[in-house]
């Protein structure tokens, strides 16, 4: 039995604690929106928080979360309990293409501007290359960090016309 | 506006987008009404009508378009959403021609309904739409998308068609439609000539007697009118919503992990945590067969459930994922010979020059001829021979290939039900049916949105595949396959070889151009450089067999072509001593005043003239495909020993660009596409087998590579509108190689080029 807490909530599984943390919240809990990209760390589309820190869900045994936090994209949001700053920056800046990559990608985000509130590119190049997005999304993401730290103004719909 | 309230603004949007995006996600989502021409005669809502009106109040007002009791009109939108914004875009354009509020638009994925199989988009992917540039082409009718044309279940997304077929042929017609029978109802009911009632944010307005009604009031009786089938269309000058970067409807979902994938699909009345999964293996070898299986160690192994030899693949069924692909590793198997005499990239690229030796000079099947190019570059001042090769490719969508089925016995016989990611819902319809023996009617296809596809998802191996599973086991399966079974068990971008021989005369003009190269599939017109003006040419295809088998790959043939010609175009250029912009720009023949404009364009965009820093270089490509017109020009940096890119700048010309935003987006990720098969991409053959397995050795491009782009629209009104998915992936590699070239002097003729650079 692996007790942890997952999105503020209590869990204890009866699942082999070697099985990669992905497969318990996607497959167990039915929280779909952490992805399966690559299954050996290469790709994040599996990022969640681990005690707030980024990690590859894909290659994280369940038994890593014993006692500890694990906040997925369902867990993200605002203070007020809609999205948060990243995600509306994701839309002002309408980056998701196929969005597969993207529960990753803005983990990764997340984690990056909580620990650094005003990043510049090397340090974006640093938090965001574990990140592969096949569609090539990459500048909206830059852009879109940069609107959630609020070093750029968010493009409108008339602005991005 | 304060930055307080700009968020709030901001916050409010995102409300209700989120909503407008749950249910463009897939709650009403079934399999895919196959819509191919506009409007039919005859309305056919009554048909319709139980597949898509869910909510209470809500009426159907022809096949495309419903509108509910609270104001809410519903496009229904017959393509999938990849990625490439087509359910939103192709709803801006319903809507702007029924004069809808666009605030309360909701987009729905056409339901399954095979009655209604008729294609515009068939007739599109027949058309040689780019024959003006290229008029000297032999056509050729029997490229892929047409013979999937010929085919029954034609829905297909993909050749960036959404817009140009989908688009200007239905969704306009079916919103103009729509909006004259609002007109027509209203005028009945208000006893007023209909050109007296004018429409405006989903409202009929009577201005002479101050009568105004909600379209919902309307939507009922306006069924009842006679449909038009050519209602007159806006005047562009007349566009509200057309031509403006709204929104896309499909965003929110994606940023809250609520959108649902293929790779997510739950099954009604099956918990999750219940549901049985799949792991597969397929022999390592294309067209070889499982001959013997020993699953002794697998099969009590934790939660496994069945192990599958199904000959042309193995399948362990567990109850979860991990469980099912931790025993699939247990298991061992014998596979039959191949009969394929290739086994190593070696042996493919002898193939494809035993076929060109065959070929020599004059040989082959002709794709484009002019004048006399063998004799004219013998006889030519200057010289240029050059061999050019292209690797095969896999696609790698981010999402994995999976397949989710459900084969049941009711007391209507065998049902079906399947769950995938896919770009031709009908087809995988027939391939499960196929597979099945059962009748397709029995089966719905659902799909939901896809994480990615770029052609991988027209083949239908996957959906056979789950089927068949499901069918051995009887109870619902999700099949999903490892990275590295969807890298090295795909269908890839064929590999290539190309000969070019360039005659220039003694002012430098290249006046002889002979190409000959082995693969040929579509467009018809991507091996053929029709834009620039060569008075002898002759291209020619030899074909040779492939290893490993074919699908179309994110711009076709001008994946490869695009690089070969754009390169050979730029040796001439600097054969001659000329500045290879102003080269392209003097060769270019009749009908190219958009090509013209595009190149003139980034010049100016990168100001090209500018003096350049040592160990930095400029190149330019320009190609047309899909019915854009494409320019790219890459700016490198080689001062470290390896290309390091800095920046690209595009030009493009679609006629007219519905969503501008839309479309850089998809240019920008069409670059990224293509600059990374320039700088990694690379399928190797290894005993007949795939070598690469995954992103470690299938490399993509990532945040910290990635130059800054930039993307300029011209809207020259050039009409048919051309796409926006395929066009920025073709001119990439070519730029990229011209400018190390210009950066180093080193020519490759050679992809991928990261790897040359040790
Ligand atoms: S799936 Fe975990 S890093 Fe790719
Ligand atoms: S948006 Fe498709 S992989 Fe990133």
């Amino acid at each position: 039995m692996i007790t942890f807490t997952i999105n503020g909530e209590q869990q204890s599984l009866d699942v082999d604690p070697a099985m990669p943390i992905l497969w318990v919240v996607r497959e167990k809990l039915g929280m779909t929106g952490t992805k399966f990209g690559c299954g050996i760390a290469q790709c994040g589309a599996c990022t969640v928080h681990l005690d707030g820190e980024p990690i590859r869900s894909c290659s994280m045994p369940l038994a890593a979360a014993e006692g500890r936090e694990i906040t997925t994209i369902e867990g993200i949001s605002g203070e007020d309990g809609g999205i948060n700053a990243v995600q509306e920056a994701w839309i002002s800046e309408q980056v998701p293409q196929c969005g597969y990559c993207q529960s990753g990608q803005i983990m990764a985000a997340t984690a990056l501007l909580r620990d650094n509130p005003s990043p510049g590119d090397a340090d974006i190049d640093a938090a965001m290359s574990g990140n592969i997005c096949r569609c090539g999304t990459y500048k909206r993401i830059r852009q879109a960090i940069k609107v959630a730290a609020g070093i750029e103004q968010p493009s409108s719909e008339e602005t991005a016309a | 506006m304060s930055e307080l309230e700009t968020k709030k603004s901001e916050r409010s949007a995102a409300a209700k987008w989120s909503r407008r995006g749950f249910i463009g996600a897939g709650v009403l989502a079934g399999g895919a009404l196959l819509i191919g021409v506009g409007v039919r005669p005859g309305n056919p809502v009554g048909k319709l009508a139980p597949l898509v009106a869910g909510g209470e109040g809500e009426q159907l007002v022809n096949s495309w378009v419903k509108i509910g009791a609270d104001n809410i009109i519903t496009a229904i939108v017959p393509h999938c959403e990849m990625g490439q914004g087509a359910h939103s875009v192709l709803a801006q354009m319903l809507a702007d021609e029924l004069d809808a509020d666009w605030s309360m638009v909701e987009v729905m994925q056409a339901p399954t309904d095979g009655s209604y199989i008729i294609s515009d988009t068939a007739r599109l992917f027949a058309a040689p739409f780019t024959m003006n540039a290229a008029d000297w082409l032999e056509p050729t009718w029997d490229g892929l998308f047409t013979q999937l044309g010929r085919l029954a279940d034609v829905m297909i997304t993909g050749g960036s068609s959404s817009i140009r077929s989908t688009g200007q042929y239905q969704m306009r017609i079916a919103g103009a439609a729509a909006r004259k029978m609002l007109v027509g109802a209203a005028a009945d009911e208000w006893g007023v000539p209909p050109g007296e009632i004018v429409t405006r944010d989903s409202t009929l307005i009577h201005e002479v007697s101050g009568k105004s009604a909600p379209y919902a009031q309307f939507a009922a009786a306006a069924a009842e009118q006679p449909m038009d089938s050519s209602p007159a269309l806006k005047d562009p000058k007349n566009y509200r919503l057309m031509g403006k970067s709204k929104r896309r409807t499909d965003i929110p979902a994606k940023v809250t992990g609520k959108a649902d994938f293929g790779m997510d699909a739950k099954i009604p009345g099956f918990d999750p945590a219940d549901l049985s999964y799949a792991a597969v293996r397929r022999p390592p070898v294309p067209g070889t067969s499982v001959t013997a299986m020993d699953a002794e160690a697998a099969k009590n192994m934790p939660g496994v459930q069945q192990i599958l030899n199904m000959s042309s693949f193995i399948a362990v069924v567990a109850d979860g994922y991990w469980n099912a692909s931790q025993a699939l590793n247990a298991v061992t198997a014998e596979y039959s010979q191949s009969k394929s005499p290739i086994k190593t990239t070696a042996d493919q690229f002898a193939a494809f020059a035993k076929a060109l030796d065959d070929a020599g000079d004059d040989g082959g099947d002709m794709a484009a001829s002019r004048g006399d190019a063998a004799s004219t570059f013998d006889n030519a001042p200057t010289k240029l021979e050059a061999e050019y090769k292209a690797p095969f490719l896999a696609h790698a969508p981010m999402e994995p290939v999976n397949c989710t089925a459900w084969v049941r016995d009711t007391d209507e016989g065998a049902k079906c039900d399947i769950w995938t990611s896919t770009q031709v819902p009908l087809m995988a319809r027939s391939a499960a049916a196929g597979a099945l023996g059962i009748d397709a009617d029995d089966i719905t296809v659902h799909h939901p949105f896809l994480g990615g596809a770029f052609g991988r998802r027209l083949e239908n191996d996957y959906v056979t595949m789950a089927a068949r599973i499901a069918k051995a086991t009887g109870y619902p399966v999700k099949m999903i396959w490892s990275r590295e079974e969807d890298t090295q068990k795909a269908l890839y971008r064929p590999a290539d070889l190309s000969r070019f021989k360039g005659g220039l005369d003694a002012d430098g003009k290249l006046v002889a151009y002979n190409n000959v190269f082995t693969q040929r599939h579509d467009p018809a017109e991507a091996s053929v450089p029709g834009i620039y003006n060569i008075p002898n040419t002759s291209v020619r295809v030899a074909p040779a067999e492939l290893h490993l088998p074919f699908s179309a790959w994110r711009s076709v043939d001008h994946s490869q072509q695009g690089f070969f010609i754009e390169s050979f175009i730029d040796e001439a250029a600097h054969a001659a001593g000329a500045d290879p912009l102003e080269y392209r720009l003097a060769m270019l023949g009749d009908n190219t005043e958009r090509h013209k404009a595009v190149l003139e364009k980034v010049a100016e965009m990168s100001d090209w003239n500018a003096p350049r820093a040592k160990g930095t270089g400029k190149g330019v490509a320009i190609v047309e495909s899909f019915g854009t017109v494409a320019a790219e020009l890459i700016e490198v940096d080689l001062t470290s020993g390896k290309p390091k890119l800095l920046n690209v700048w595009t030009a493009t010309d679609a006629g007219y660009v519905m969503n501008p935003d839309g479309f850089r987006n998809q240019i920008e990720g069409g670059i990224v596409f293509g600059l990374t098969a320039a700088l990694y991409g690379e399928i190797d053959l290894v005993d007949g087998a795939a070598k690469q397995s995954n992103f470690h050795d299938y490399k993509m491009l990532r945040m910290d590579e990635t130059p800054a782009i930039e993307v300029a629209i011209i809207n020259s009104g050039a009409v048919p509108v051309g796409g926006a998915g395929e066009p920025g992936t073709p001119p990439a590699a070519p730029a990229l190689a011209n400018a190390i070239f210009a950066a180093s002097g080193k020519r490759l003729r050679e992809m991928p080029f990261a790897k040359q650079f040790t």
